[in-house]
């Protein structure tokens, strides 16, 4: 395809999503630069986990431009193309395949040929089993391979969920409130790995987690009312009237 | 490969080639009277079962496995039916009551005057045979293509699978639809140049239902033992977790769910020349219903528990009809509720656990996995 035609790799413009006239997106714009890791932060029903959706291709705005690369839609592709194109997501609830292995959780993840026929006669090579057995060590899960995934705890779910992403090989990871429910050591890991990730691949996390978000010691935008209230380092944020009144609260 | 031959798919191999031999020696060599005999008219009841079994099986591969809750598979089981129910039609040739050597019977009667163009090719049966796939296949894929697409899932799913049955059903009941009305398909006379009545030809058509049901068990362990079943029970579990990665959702939904019709055309094209006759009655709504209890009762989601709760019910049926014909849907009903309420596993499933636990208590301190067992 084209080479990107603006050094931006998501490109969010004036997107405006309402629902039944309620705007959860209003005019929001938003760049996010190759390899750059961004936090989100914002009081509850912001928008956060909408503008994801737009970008995931789960919801259709109904106004503004939404451009990976500088030259794909994002607002006329639909999900898979989308994961295609290399945008990763976790949820907010950790979704995990739960009747499946902890092993072929990644495995599915994995980037490699989606369409039904190449999937039915694949065969794991001694690549792609590398590739599982690195993407687990470094999600910590290689003694609970062979576990459902069902039966892990909320954390070492979120860290599953984390390693399918990074087996999706994505250029873009859309990560909403790793550390929810997760002790403070969990947390302090998942922003170590976290950071690990941001050297390679541009990384969006939203969290109301403050210490965590300090601890990743990235540029950050929070959200209000479905548009960008303030911008900046996390010191400069917090300090802004507008985002303690919101948001830091009272 | 290795996978697909686990200690299940072993057990359903050995029994259904005991079947295959056992049937027809104890029908044919056992002299009549002894205790071993198997009298004439089980043979094609036994092997109604099993064409049962194969559509127990292809509502399991969809329904078990990714999620899709068909009420609709009768239809698909009834076109192979009627697909191999106008092949048998065309062999009567001029033997009918009206001698006609080119018409059916029903078509003299309607006074018709020449063979529609819709039963081309069905004196043929190679073509026959393809139509018993291509039509159910063809049908379920453009279903399909349609509801998959516009992401129709769950409950309202298996509504319009109802109403596609249904609706075929008053279709097939009319007269000018050319299949025969109300009294669809019947007095066969041969197959293949073989009497349809001979106690041998219905032999061989027990021994290929048991074939094509242990094929068509093959072909589902493949299938689900392979990264397309991951991802088909990843659909059937997360769907929307799954579009995310990348799978296009539809396309697996539409690959599994034509794949499991043309099964079902396959079971019907079975069921038909054991019991002689295809009517419309086959589309009823109700059909495609028991279908799905017998997977639940027999264990949804494992393929050789589709197989025993098809055979479980039908014996149970058969038996009940012949001697308390009107408690039977009662007692079908009951076991629907007992089945979903204390063995949400299905029979194969809480049978196995009780063997498991069995088999463990014995032999305290055993770590399970030192189990000698028939997998891989
Ligand atoms: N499908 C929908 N239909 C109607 N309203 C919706 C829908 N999805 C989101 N909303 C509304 O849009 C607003 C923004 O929701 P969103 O989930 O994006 O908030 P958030 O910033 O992620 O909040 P949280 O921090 O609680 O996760 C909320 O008021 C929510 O109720
Ligand atoms: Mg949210």
């Amino acid at each position: 395809m084209n080479a990107p035609v603006t050094p931006t790799l998501l490109y969010l413009d004036n997107v405006t999503v309402s629902f039944d006239g309620f705007r959860a997106l209003n005019a929001l714009s938003l760049a996010i630069d190759h390899a750059e890791m961004r936090a989100i932060i914002g009081p509850n029903g912001a928008g956060k986990t909408t503008m994801m959706d737009v970008i995931t291709g789960k919801t259709r705005p109904n106004e503004g431009t939404a451009l990976f690369e500088g030259s794909y839609d994002l607002t006329s592709l639909d999900e898979a193309d989308i994961a295609q194109l290399g945008i990763g997501r976790k949820f907010q609830t950790p979704t995990v395949f739960d009747m499946h292995s902890v092993e072929d959780n990644i495995l599915l993840a994995l980037k490699d040929d989606r369409r039904p026929f190449p999937t039915l006669f694949s065969r794991r090579t001694r690549l792609e089993r590398e590739r599982i057995d690195a993407l687990l060590e470094r999600v910590r899960l290689t003694g609970h391979r062979h576990r459902k995934a069902s039966e892990l705890s909320h954390g070492q779910k979120q860290w599953l969920e984390i390693g399918m992403l990074l087996a999706q090989e994505p250029k873009l990871l859309l990560v909403d409130e790793p550390a929810a429910g997760m002790t403070d050591q969990e947390t302090a890991d998942t922003a170590d790995l976290l950071r690990d990730i941001a050297k390679t691949r541009a990384v969006v996390v939203v969290e109301h987690d403050m210490t965590f978000v300090r601890d990743l010691g990235v540029k950050v935008t929070c959200l209000h009312e479905g548009s960008v209230l303030a911008e900046g380092s996390l010191d400069a944020v917090s300090a802004d009237e507008r985002v303690i009144e919101v948001y830091l609260g009272r | 490969m290795s996978q697909v031959f686990d200690r299940r798919t072993i057990v359903v191999l050995v029994l259904l080639a005991a079947a295959a031999i056992l049937v027809p020696a104890m029908n044919m060599l056992a002299a009549p009277g002894s205790a071993f005999h198997l009298s004439d008219h089980l043979v094609p009841l036994l092997g109604k079962y099993l064409a049962f079994a194969l559509l127990a099986l292809s509502v399991d591969l969809v329904w078990g496995y990714c999620g899709i809750l068909s009420l609709g598979h009768g239809a698909f089981f009834a076109l192979g039916g009627y697909a191999m129910g106008m092949y048998l039609m065309r062999q009567i040739g001029a033997r009918g009551v009206y001698a006609n050597p080119t018409l059916p019977d029903f078509m003299v009667f309607l006074n018709w005057k020449e063979l529609p163009w819709f039963w081309y090719g069905f004196d043929w049966f190679p073509f026959a045979m393809l139509m018993v796939l291509l039509v159910p296949g063809l049908l379920a894929f453009v279903f399909g293509w349609f509801a998959f697409r516009s992401r129709v899932t769950g409950v309202y799913l298996s509504i319009i699978t109802q109403a596609m049955t249904f609706a075929l059903m008053l279709a097939f009941f009319r007269n000018d639809m050319g299949f025969g009305g109300n009294n669809g398909l019947t007095d066969f006379k041969d197959i293949l140049g073989f009497p349809i009545q001979a106690a041998s030809t219905r032999v061989v058509l027990f021994v290929a239902s048991a074939v094509a049901l242990a094929g068509g068990y093959l072909l589902c362990r493949w299938i689900v033992t392979s990264k397309l079943g991951k991802v088909l029970v990843a659909v059937r579990d997360a769907e929307s977790r799954t579009r995310f990665l990348g799978y296009r959702v539809e396309h697996y939904k539409l690959a599994v769910f034509t794949l499991s019709a043309m099964l079902a055309g396959v079971a019907g094209a079975l069921y038909v020349p054991q019991v002689g006759i295809i009517n419309p009655g086959e589309f009823a709504p109700a059909n495609s219903i028991e279908v799905v209890i017998w997977v639940a009762v027999g264990g949804r989601g494992t393929l050789a528990g589709a197989i025993l709760g098809a055979l479980v019910v039908n014996a149970g049926k058969t038996w009940f009809t012949g001697a308390l014909p009107e408690l039977w849907l009662f007692a079908l009903g009951g076991l629907f509720v007992f089945v979903t309420l204390l063995m949400p596993k299905g029979i194969l499933g809480t049978a196995e656990e009780w063997w498991e636990r069995a088999r463990r208590k014995p032999k305290a301190g055993v770590a399970p996995d030192a189990l000698p067992s028939a997998a891989e």
